[in-house]
């Protein structure tokens, strides 16, 4: 009885080590500041120039000299991986911050002041998400031009509409609970409200689909940049990495597999921060 | 004149002075009065008791002198709200938003509900101080831990940093009182504040409400359906009925001498420990729609003294003859009126 009851409690005890040190989390956190590392220092860690071609060396396996392979222009697949994660990265942060921040904003505002402004504004985001994210950042990237600025308010632009929406459903809700008819009852504005008493409540669902929509937006910018509106050749990006592996992929697998896992890794890493952040923001969660 | 005479002489020792108040719902495109011909006044560090059922308008009163009806399809339709020499009904959300909460605060029915469930307890009592009287952080904190300590919670500087969560129904509506008191308002209206709560804990948060109204020197609109806690708390006592003040007494008159039909059902209908409860007499029917109001005395179809007057006629809130403290709405028990 004893011994038996002993095993569960031993692996209780454990699990309760791992949730209050935030396993998960933390293993997300180090995983995106690896990559993040690897990306600000890729001059110093690529182990060949990234844009080296070489006739001799085309759609070579990987070796040794070449440990992820090589693509057809035969340069070397890993020092490309490692120089796009910086390409990557900072359109796929950058993009979302700016969706997330604006979508957040206007999805709040709608939901709270409600009426025909409500209706206007919804009315906009079931047009832009009807439209296939892809052709509306297409036509905005078309519009602005093809620069890496460019291409992350295109993909902002794409991807603010779920964001609106988001924020404005628990906003419907939020601002028929008691807490804010008191905060109205304190003689709090309407700003006052919104910012302190409404937004805490959602900001944790806001930055859990953040993380899981920055994956999105490093795809966005790989569709993009395949097409040519996005970050031009040689330049490495992941995205027009695996495109350009998928042409060749019977004959060299390792050319869209490798980047494909660099996005997996840090998707991975995003949402496992992106649940551990979510744990954080709502006192529920929180560990007493 | 005489009238007007003797109101100002009113207003002189009153905090709030309602009169005529009419507040009316949008209903199919008609304003329906939801709270009809209303007229009190809550003198200064006195406490005064609204009562009645569900449904007949205690709320709507206080929301109303707060202006925190529904922006649409509803609105104070005629008479004023008096207080410190503004009519509340006729100023702007703006002007308004600088009363609440600083010069009239309120407590609501729902402690469960009625914290923000992301804010620490200290930061939301702060809060009001900080919007209303612009003090720092440290002050508001400082002020904040004064609060909790004077609604009863012990130790006050540790809980501070905690979240609604953490505190138990009866604390959090310690917590609400304390926001509400923290910017001392002359008056306080709580709404059903305690009756969400089991019955020691009312009796402690009526302790402290009391205590709060002899130490700040504040007056309350006590608003509730729960005549136990009126005949603790109470100075005064409105009884209201279908949208309207039925009798106005002092706490142990109405208790002593229920004048209108209504009244006297209610306490018939009260369960007391000096009485045997299979006494308890329910008061048939239920209050009429806002949407159909009778012609005559609202309460007409439910009471046994009912003559044919009551059918055709609305009565008018009299006081009783030789008692100016004690009106009543009501033909057969107030005849004398006009």
């Amino acid at each position: 009885m004893h011994t038996l009851q002993a095993v569960p409690t031993a692996q209780a005890r454990f699990m309760r080590f791992m949730s209050r040190a935030g396993l998960a989390g933390w293993v997300g956190l180090g995983l995106l500041l690896c990559i993040t590392l690897v990306a600000i220092f890729a001059p110093w860690i690529a182990p060949h120039d990234p844009l080296e071609q070489s006739i001799v060396n085309r759609l070579l396996p990987p070796s040794p000299e070449f440990l992820l392979g090589t693509d057809s222009y035969g340069r070397d697949v890993l020092s490309r991986i490692i120089h796009g994660a910086r390409v990557s990265l900072v359109v796929g942060f950058l993009s979302i911050l700016i969706a997330m921040t604006a979508g957040t904003v206007v999805g709040v505002v709608s939901g709270y002041v409600g009426g025909r402004c409500d209706q206007l504004v919804m009315a906009i985001v079931d047009v832009m998400l009807s439209f296939p994210s892809l052709l509306l950042g297409l036509m905005v990237a078309a519009v602005l031009g093809a620069s890496l600025e460019n291409l992350i308010i295109a993909i902002a632009i794409t991807e603010v509409a779920p964001f609106v929406r988001l924020a404005r459903a628990p906003t419907l809700a939020l601002k028929e609970k008691e807490f804010v008819e008191a905060g109205r009852a304190l003689g709090f504005s309407h700003a006052r409200l919104m910012s302190v008493h409404i937004l805490p409540n959602l900001v944790a669902d806001i930055l859990v689909m953040g993380s899981l929509w920055m994956a999105t937006a490093i795809r966005t910018e790989a569709s993009l940049s395949f097409i040519g509106l996005g970050v031009r050749p040689p330049t490495a990006t992941w995205g027009g990495m695996i495109r350009e592996g998928f042409e060749n992929i019977l004959d060299a697998w390792w050319l869209a597999v490798f980047p494909s896992l660099a996005v997996l890794l840090v998707v991975l890493a995003l949402n496992l921060l992106g649940d551990a952040l979510r744990d954080a923001v709502d006192p529920k969660y929180r560990k007493g | 004149m005489n009238r007007t005479v003797s109101s100002s002489a009113c207003a002189a020792e009153s905090v709030l002075d309602i009169r005529g108040m009419r507040t009316e719902f949008l209903i199919d495109g008609q304003w329906h009065a939801a709270v009809r011909d209303l007229s009190l006044t809550v003198r200064r560090n006195e406490t005064l008791a609204i009562v009645g059922e569900s449904g007949s308008g205690k709320s709507m009163t206080a929301l109303s002198v707060l202006g925190l009806l529904p922006a649409k399809g509803a609105r104070i339709g005629a008479g004023q709200v008096m207080f410190e020499g503004q009519d509340l009904a006729r100023l702007s959300e703006r002007q308004m938003r600088r009363i609440r909460g600083n010069r009239i605060a309120m407590v609501f029915q729902e402690p469960m509900t009625s914290l923000n469930p992301t804010m620490r307890v200290g930061e939301q009592i702060g809060e009001s101080l900080r919007a209303h009287k612009g003090v720092s952080r440290a002050e508001a904190r400082r002020q904040a831990v004064q609060l909790l300590l004077q609604v009863g919670i012990p130790s006050a500087q540790t809980r501070l940093d905690d979240y609604p969560h953490q505190f138990s129904g009866g604390m959090r509506q310690r917590v609400m009182i304390a926001m509400a008191i923290a910017c001392q308002p002359t008056l306080l209206l709580a709404d059903e504040p305690t009756t969400a709560l089991d019955v020691t804990i009312q009796a402690q948060v009526l302790a402290v409400l009391n205590e709060l109204k002899a130490s700040q020197g504040m007056s309350m609109v006590f608003i509730t359906h729960n005549l136990g806690a009126v005949a603790l708390i109470a100075d005064r006592v409105a009884v209201m009925y279908a949208g309207e003040i039925v009798e106005l007494a002092p706490v142990a008159d109405l208790y002593a001498r229920p004048v209108h039909p209504y009244t006297e059902a209610l306490l018939a209908a009260m369960p007391r420990v000096d009485r045997v409860n299979e006494d308890l007499r329910p008061i048939p029917g239920g209050v009429p729609s806002i949407r159909a109001l009778p012609a005559g005395c609202a309460y007409a179809d439910r009471c046994p003294l009912k003559i044919d007057r009551c059918e055709t006629e609305a009565p008018r809130l009299a006081p009783l003859p030789g008692d100016v403290e004690h009106p009543v709405r009501c033909f057969v028990r107030n005849p004398e009126m006009t």
